[in-house]
């Protein structure tokens, strides 16, 4: 790990955001929305030109304060770390550009969140370190900042129903958080190292860290809402603001998924067995069906893009059985790994991009009619042709549709279930998507449908539609240089690994 | 050995009781009392692991994860009060369900 060559971008990474955070704290309230704006744009330079730097040198680390590892921290930038930093500074500022302009547009009646900003940035710091971290413990406390940004962003608006379903996440969070911490302990106690690279090679098969991966995985997937405990996404994240809504469900939930792919590829090979993917992937399943039925049943907009989310991320989940190969079978021979890799992160990206321009759309369409009741979007195509069409765009990526960014994930992660002859998921995926087809035909409908009011819609500034429609055209535009991102992605050391399973009782599963 | 089996048998049962009580229990005082407790068996346990055999001292590491765990933990239980303090200030609610 102290091999690749060193560079200041990881810690700069961490770095610019909290000072940002800070420096907007000591601002008045009017000028902390131009430190926001303007912080957002250097903080995406600043991703921008360390994505160049990976392509550049590959692998990238800083050791913080020369102290190297086992006492000091060490932050590491692998192609799959940089793809996800880019992601979120994609995301992050075009979210900053319409929060500038929502809140100008709303500043008269309501308020204009001073913790907004600060918060935010906060809450890039805390993703960045996550995706940089090489240790347990790191992992622990960007998550735990994660968290409390997230918590203390949804609430923001102060209203009843956003302080309940914020206090909800928080104890949902701070147990999953607790269970995570456990398995830290037990597995600090039986190895007595927290790096990731270190741990992979002396953590031993046993009971003690059989326990630690099922509470640890158990606390991811609270954090990350995956199926059985997914109760506190929707209230939370269709009660945040608009933007709030937007960065809750496109990045922060990412990070959770990430430090479980992260986890089961690099630390836990040793215990992972062929039932443990299934299961995984059972909750994914069961995720896509249920959310997605939900959806289908809701009448408010945002709580309809919120339970679309809980399915989104279930086929995410999706791909950690596949990533669990037979003993004795090479990384290199299991021909459906590419794939199943190739559809995480494609899903990944388009949902972020999809998501956010729907909860965006979702924001505009508050502004103009006061609330997000279904039924009154009718004729929005003839009055706000730019959010239907950004509506329309990512409802498309969502379903997955060619050539859409969602198509790719979802084609992708089809073509890896009938390669690895897991051919029991597609089911599952295939309905999935009919579901998301239909609550994205049921808002296009009454979108074209002719309403007998004649113009109900307050006018809404032109450029907050503008941002909500570039993301949607995001979720497509992702799969032009795709090849490229692939071949940047597999210099990655853990992209296109799978994980070996052991064997239990004398079998492996679907030979 | 045998003080070591006591605290890690005690940080699971203080885990447990703290689950239980995340999830039976309806006023929001009590939810957030029951995170502490959780967080207090795990730290228990980290602690413990300080006294290792291969180790003739206490190791520092686990006692620095305790010390950001509680400063984290306790940012996350002020945070929750301060939370449950403004929901009973807007609609005297206490508990999640709507029916006192």
């Amino acid at each position: 790990m102290i091999n690749f060559p060193t560079s200041s971008f990881p810690a700069l990474l961490v770095a610019l955001p909290i000072f940002l955070a800070i420096l907007s704290l000591i601002f008045r309230i009017n000028r902390r929305a131009i430190i926001g704006l303007w912080g957002s744009f250097l903080i995406g330079i600043l991703a921008l030109v360390s994505f160049i730097e990976v392509i550049q040198k590959g692998t990238v680390i800083h050791i913080l304060g020369g102290w190297e590892p086992p006492l000091g921290i060490l932050l590491r930038m692998d192609p799959l770390s940089a793809v996800f930093i880019g992601l979120t500074a994609t995301i992050g500022v075009f979210i900053s550009l319409y929060t500038w302009w929502y809140f100008r547009a709303r500043e008269a009646s309501k308020g204009r969140f001073p913790l907004f900003w600060p918060l935010w940035f906060f809450l890039w710091a805390g993703l960045n370190g996550l995706f940089l971290s090489n240790d347990l413990f790191n992992l622990y406390v960007t998550i735990e900042i994660i968290t409390i940004c997230a918590v203390g962003l949804a609430v923001l608006s102060g209203e009843k129903n956003a302080l309940k379903s914020g206090l909800r996440y928080l104890l949902a969070a701070i147990a999953g958080s607790m269970a995570y911490l456990f398995g830290v302990a037990l597995i600090y106690g039986s190895t007595g190292t927290l790096d990731l690279e270190h741990l992979s090679e002396v953590l031993k098969p046993g009971k003690t860290t059989n326990f630690a991966l099922i509470i640890i995985t158990l606390g991811l997937m609270i954090k990350k809402a995956a199926f059985p405990f997914h109760f506190w996404l929707p209230p939370a994240h269709s009660a945040a603001l608009a933007p709030v809504s937007a960065l809750l469900s496109a990045l922060v939930v990412k990070g959770a998924f990430y430090m479980m792919l992260r986890l089961w590829t690099e630390v836990f090979e040793v215990s992972l067995t062929f039932a443990a993917g299934q299961l995984i992937g059972i909750a994914g399943a069961a995720a896509v069906l249920w959310g997605s039925w939900q959806a289908l049943l809701q009448t408010n907009f945002k709580l309809l893009v919120a339970h679309s989310s809980v399915a989104q991320m279930g086929y995410l989940l999706m791909m950690f059985p596949l990533l669990i190969i037979a003993p004795g079978i090479s990384s290199d021979s299991a021909n459906w790994l590419s794939p199943a890799w190739t559809a995480g992160i494609f899903q990944v990206i388009s949902h972020a991009f999809a998501k956010s321009s729907l909860f965006l759309s979702a924001g505009i369409i508050i502004m103009a009619l006061g609330h997000d009741r279904i039924e009154s979007l009718r004729d929005l195509v003839a009055w706000m042709p730019m959010t239907a069409m950004a509506i329309g765009i990512a409802g498309v990526s969502l379903i997955g549709l060619p050539p859409s960014g969602g198509f790719m994930a979802k084609w992708m992660l089809l073509k890896g279930v009938f390669l690895s002859g897991q051919w029991w998921w597609a089911p599952a995926i295939l309905l999935g998507s009919l579901l998301t087809a239909g609550y994205v035909f049921m808002l296009l409908r009454l979108a074209f449908a002719p309403s007998r009011e004649i113009n109900h819609f307050r006018s809404v500034p032109k450029s907050l539609q503008i941002c909500a429609l570039i993301l949607a055209l995001g979720s497509f535009l992702i799969v032009i240089p795709a090849e490229n991102l692939i071949q940047f992605l597999e210099g990655s050391e853990s992209f296109g690994s799978g994980i070996q399973s052991i064997v239990k009782g004398g079998r492996y599963g679907n030979e | 050995m045998e003080t070591y089996k006591i605290y890690s048998i005690t940080s699971v049962v203080l885990f447990a009781i703290g689950l239980g009580g995340l999830f039976l229990a309806k006023h929001f005082l009590r939810k957030i009392i029951a995170t502490i407790i959780m967080g207090g068996g795990v730290f228990l346990c980290l602690v413990s692991f300080a006294d290792r055999d291969s180790l003739s001292y206490a190791d520092p590491v686990p006692h620095a994860l305790v010390i950001t765990g509680i400063v984290v933990a306790v940012t996350a239980a002020a945070f929750a009060l301060s939370l449950a303090r403004r929901i009973h200030k807007f609609s005297g609610e206490e508990t999640f369900t709507d029916e006192k």
